[in-house]
């Protein structure tokens, strides 16, 4: 096992790690930007190398900063956390040639799963459902409407440029079509500087649903059930959930081995998710490959019992699973809040700000992933996320009766918060029933 | 004076840029002519970016902070006189 371990992230994640780290007798170095020097990372960890100004590429996606700060600390291995440079093969391939160890998938792996295009054609080969439309650019409106003719309408028209469900539009027949397309293109032109659109089938009411899996360095992958994550603002998860209310068991096991292929395709080594969409009448479609830890993986531990990032650091250091898939028992319910300085009744507005006053949660079931504290500083050089408020029950009525419980004792000042947010979604008699997709927030 | 000219405020606490991505041209220079609504500036705040806008037509006679540099909320960046 390694003997220190140096954190490439901050806030709550790179807390996160140091605590497994600790709990498994290892050191942790952590690194920090100008603006976190107060950091509660950067006093939690048994050293600290300050790497650069405030600015994120100035610091946090500086790799030549960050492993020569692992170099100097003696550290043999780098967790990248989730963000920054979490994804970006660069840094893995740099752990490599320095002989550190990237607790991660490897550099190639981590290119496969990043590069969506080729990741389409090559799963949709072994089998994977994905989503049916053009793969690539679409030339003409003539051309749109022949491929929605084959894959049935209604279709959505996205930007390649694009991103965050702009530049897209929807057609239920060729009418539509033909003029989303012009408009579309205009738009896509104007917003993006790229007037590429491809098509593909519109999935009704979709549900967000992604899996976990663990994989060693000896073939052997599992997958640790499902996360339910429909709860969505433009696209950026609010409101996660464990098991999701929408499945089944039948369901469960065909999407676990769907990701569990999708892993082995691509030689994927550690933990990762196989994100999925699902609709209403439960046909599932591979979206993409998250490589590396999630920012709710809390809620697959609070079920599993599993700590996932001891289990990244196992993986990373050769050691094969402990546990088989039969060894995944499942127990209760899980939910987790993402505590945003970002003000809800002002379109999730940035607020950043000192945090003047402070009442945490606590009790039983309750679990809160947080770096902030009385006085400290919410700097807008960051993401938003500061905190993450989770809890475990035995089931989901029980656990959105104590998310709401905890919610009520959670008191941030100074600063607009996602708090008030989650405690009336709480309240929504759809949302307690399950009964939501990925539009639930816009028609909210 | 005073209503001859104006100030582009920061609507929120962030960092200020002078240029749409590093190394790109600036959105505008000291005595450059502006129209309403063109852009003269952006800021990021926890990895949003606003556009900040010309109110009215004017040519630029002040810019008060650096780029790259912190800003608070309702701070004075660009002067524009009319």
């Amino acid at each position: 096992m390694f003997k220190k371990i140096l954190i490439a992230n901050r806030g709550e994640i790179a807390l996160r790690i140091i605590r497994a780290c600790r709990e498994m007798g290892i050191g942790t170095v952590a690194v920090y930007s100008d603006a976190d020097g107060a950091s509660l990372h950067v006093q939690t960890a048994d050293e600290a190398v300050n790497i650069g100004p405030a600015l994120s590429r100035k610091s946090y996606l500086n790799i030549g900063a960050i492993i020569d700060a692992a170099r100097l600390s003696d550290a043999e291995a780098v967790h990248p956390g989730y963000g920054f440079l979490s994804e970006n093969p660069e840094l893995a391939r740099a752990c490599d040639e320095n002989d550190l160890i990237f607790i991660g998938p490897s550099a190639d792996s981590i290119a496969l799963a990043g590069n969506k295009s080729t990741a389409r054609e090559h799963f949709r080969k072994l089998g994977i459902p994905i989503i049916p439309g053009s793969g690539g650019v679409i030339a003409s409106a003539d051309e749109a409407t022949a491929i929605a003719v084959s894959i049935g309408y209604p279709v959505i028209i996205k930007a390649s440029g694009g991103g965050g469900g702009r530049g897209m539009r929807i057609a239920h027949d060729a009418d539509q079509l033909i003029r989303a397309f012009a408009t579309a293109s205009g738009e896509a032109r104007a917003a993006f500087g790229n007037p590429d659109l491809y098509v593909e089938k519109y999935i009704q009411r979709p549900r967000h649903i992604e899996v976990q899996i663990l994989a060693d360095t000896h073939g052997n992958c599992i997958h640790l059930w499902e996360r339910e994550c429909s709860i969505q603002k433009r696209y950026q998860k609010l409101i996660e959930e464990a098991p999701s209310p929408f499945m089944d068991d039948g369901l469960r096991e065909e999407m676990g081995a769907a990701a569990i292929r999708v892993a082995h395709a691509i030689n994927y080594t550690n933990a990762g998710t196989v994100e999925f969409l699902v609709d209403k009448d439960k046909r599932y479609y591979f979206m993409e490959v998250n490589a590396r830890v999630q920012v709710e993986h809390p809620v697959t531990e609070m079920i599993t019992g599993i700590d996932i990032v001891q289990q990244q650091i196992r993986i990373a250091a050769g050691e094969p699973l402990a546990i088989g898939q039969a060894d995944v028992r499942v127990n209760g319910w899980s939910i987790e809040c993402r505590i945003n300085a970002a003000d809800p009744e002002n379109d999730f507005m940035p607020s950043p700000g000192e945090i003047t006053s402070l009442a945490l949660p606590s009790g039983p079931g309750v679990r809160l992933d947080t770096h902030i504290h009385n006085g400290y500083l919410v700097t807008p050089f960051y993401d938003s996320l500061i905190g993450k408020l989770i809890v475990w029950a035995p089931d989901r009525e029980a656990a959105v009766q104590r998310m709401s419980r905890a919610l009520s004792e959670l008191r941030i000042g100074g600063i607009r918060v996602t708090v008030p947010f989650h405690r009336k979604v709480l309240q929504d008699e759809r949302f307690r029933r399950g009964d939501f997709d990925t539009h639930f927030l816009d028609e909210y | 004076m005073s209503e001859e000219r104006y100030m582009v405020t920061s609507p929120l606490m962030g960092t200020f840029y002078r240029a749409p991505a590093p190394g790109e041209k600036n959105f505008v220079e000291i005595g450059q002519r502006v129209n309403s609504d063109d852009v003269v500036g952006v800021i990021e705040s926890m990895k949003i970016f606003t556009e900040l806008k010309a109110d009215r037509p004017g040519t630029v006679t002040r810019i008060m902070v650096e780029n790259e540099e912190m800003v608070m909320k309702n701070q004075e960046l660009i002067e524009i006189e009319i």
